[in-house]
């Protein structure tokens, strides 16, 4: 059998949504954010919302999101993508408005905006991956790198006597008022990547019910910057991030689920 | 029948602002311009206009806020005054690389650091040359009067749009505080058709995706925009605006603006009382400078000062567009201290006998 016929289009049992555009992923091969692009276009095509869409690119190594999502988009400063949300949102309140955010950009240079945006309650979505390192600058520490690993900036690993420990800033932001729904999920199998999905589904449903913000985060991985292989660093994930990021929900119905 | 008030400038500032349609206003307090956003809380923009009105949680989120909603298309701003404006820097940097419309306003105070809250022009240099990194600029206004602070929210919105570039307006403790008539503009419609162009409100199906990024990994695609930018701030020149108060016949050009400009119009009185040939240009616009109407004046007049609030930084604005013709000077007050016109007709007749 060729190729062609192969792939003809009563042969694809899975494809791509449509919604992804043609550009190549800059991304390195085995890094969860290539799911994570997939799974919410995935979710702004099953419900039909492509119009009223608008998403926040960061800085770092998801900066070019826009390239990847069929989508408006506007890309933000270092850590400001929840304040250039809340200003497209409060002038536009029938769109759904969210981040795309990493580590660095998200818990670091941006805790401000994150903090603020998620204490006002506003009505957008962040999504956080957490890969626990700098991976566009080439593997620096970040603010939750785990004790003891390994980064270009913490080339003997962190020491939280020094550095100062990690933090869950997923955590943190759920005890505010103006969080909705808030929850840790993660993308390297398919059972949590289903799950995922649901999550994103639900946060972006809540947006139509102006109830606050929701706040994903997926723990990820980031086998270039762990210098590890990609299922290497898969198995490192589920060993060290998430003991210390535990998978699951954390708030959900504006209440803390174990609260 | 005109509408006449009697206000500070920081409220006209923020009254024009509701009147001429503004969909958001971001800001952040600081001394000397909170006025412009208790104003606005207390009109309760939200009912008359539905105009958003927003208390951010720093100036770096008021400005970041603004790029958001700017690249929607809809008319926002911010105003901040000096250590606010330096902290904004980042932000206007990259809505100006974005190319997107929007205003700012600055009511300058005594610097370096946290300075003094008195007013000041030492924010010429930020304002006029870029203020933060990379090659831009942004269209600068210059209010002397209330009604100017009025009447330079409507204009800035207007160039801001024309050229798709952040407008700044820069004026100072004294203009801001002090109270005067003026003048109220009707009630603007806000917008509500957007260039879909460029706005990021949602792909519809009958365009592609709309992209607000100020980023160009390509070096080839990043020159090329750098290039298209400065044509842009190249064509502003046709928007360059200047009051000339008692040029006819002068031999003796006083250059100033803003604040400094309504100390010097009382200079240049006292002078012509005394026999004085000494006339005023007065820049609206700051950028575009007025530089080949100053050029014109150097083959009229004899010798020019320029007297601002600052150690000296529009002067060499000014020598550039005299380049040497005739002597320019600089006479300036620092750290928030202002000079009398008594202070400034001393040094304009003493520049005036000791230069012929």
């Amino acid at each position: 059998m060729e190729v062609k016929e192969i792939i003809r289009p009563e042969n694809l049992v899975y494809k791509r949504t449509p919604l992804l555009t043609d550009a190549y992923l800059s991304y390195c091969p085995g890094c969860g954010h290539g799911t994570v692009h997939r799974l919410i276009m995935e979710v702004v095509e099953e419900m039909g919302i492509q119009e009223d869409t608008i998403g926040i690119a960061p800085v770092g190594c998801s900066v070019l999101a826009y390239d990847f999502m069929d989508i408006d988009c506007s890309q933000a400063a270092h850590g400001r993508a929840p304040a250039v949300a809340t200003g497209i949102k409060r002038l536009w309140p029938d769109k759904y408005v969210f981040t795309y955010q990493g580590d660095g950009d998200l818990a670091a240079i941006g805790t401000g905006e994150t903090i603020h945006a998620c204490n006002r309650g506003e009505n957008i979505t962040i999504f956080f991956v957490n890969n626990g390192i700098y991976g566009m600058t080439g593997g620096q520490m970040a603010p939750t790198t785990l004790e003891g690993m390994k980064s270009s900036t913490s080339p003997y690993g962190r020491n939280n006597e020094t550095m100062g420990p990690p933090y869950k800033i997923t955590e943190l932001v759920a005890q505010l008022e103006g969080t909705h729904y808030v929850t840790r999920q993660a993308v390297h199998k398919p059972g949590p990547v289903r799950k995922a999905k649901k999550a994103i589904r639900k946060a972006l449903e809540l947006q139509k019910e102006n109830k606050g913000l929701s706040f994903i985060e997926f723990v990820s991985n980031c086998n270039a910057g762990w210098k590890m292989t990609p299922n290497d660093s898969n198995i490192w994930m589920e060993e060290n991030m998430f003991p210390f990021y535990p998978m699951g929900d954390i708030k959900v119905d504006g209440k803390l689920v174990n609260g | 029948m005109k509408e006449l008030a009697l206000m500070k400038g920081n409220e006209a500032i923020a009254e024009a602002a509701i009147r001429a349609g503004v969909d958001g206003y971001f800001g952040y307090p600081i001394t000397p311009q909170s006025e412009v956003m208790e104003y606005l809380m207390l009109q309760k923009p939200e009912e008359r206009t539905g105009m958003v009105v927003l208390q951010a949680e720093s100036e770096v989120a008021s400005i970041n806020m603004v790029y958001g909603a700017a690249g929607t298309g809809k008319k926002v701003m911010t105003s901040s005054s000096s250590p606010g404006i330096s902290l904004m820097q980042e932000g206007i940097s990259y809505i100006a690389g974005a190319e997107l419309p929007c205003l700012i306003v600055n009511v300058v105070r005594g610097g370096p650091g946290l300075g003094t809250i008195q007013p000041s022009q030492a924010d010429y240099f930020q304002s006029t040359k870029g203020g933060g990194h990379g090659d831009y600029r942004l269209i600068v206004l210059a209010p002397a009067s209330v009604q100017e602070m009025a009447d330079f929210v409507d204009l800035g919105f207007e160039l801001a749009f024309k050229y798709r570039n952040p407008a700044l307006i820069l004026t100072d403790g004294l203009i801001g505080q002090m109270m005067e008539k003026v003048e109220l503009s009707e009630q603007k419609e806000r917008v509500s058709e957007f260039d879909q162009s460029w706005v990021t409100t949602g792909k519809t199906k009958e365009r592609e995706r709309n992209i607000i990024t100020s980023l160009n990994l390509d070096p080839d695609l990043q020159y090329e925009h750098n290039l298209k930018l400065q044509a842009k701030y190249k064509s502003m020149d046709q928007d360059v605006m200047f009051e000339k108060i008692e040029c006819g016949d002068a031999d003796f050009l006083l250059v100033a603006y803003g604040s400094s400009a309504r100390i010097c119009q009382k200079v240049v009185e006292m002078a012509r009382s005394k026999g004085l040939k000494v006339g005023l240009l007065r820049p609206q616009t700051l950028f575009p400078f007025p530089s080949e109407e100053i050029a014109r004046m150097a083959r009229k007049v004899k010798r020019m000062m320029a007297v601002e609030l600052s150690a000296g930084q529009m002067v060499e604005d000014v020598q550039l567009a005299v380049n040497g013709k005739v002597p320019v000077t600089h006479y300036g007050m620092l750290g928030g201290k202002i000079h009398s016109p008594d202070d400034v007709l001393n040094e304009v007749e003493d520049k005036y006998i000791g230069g012929y």
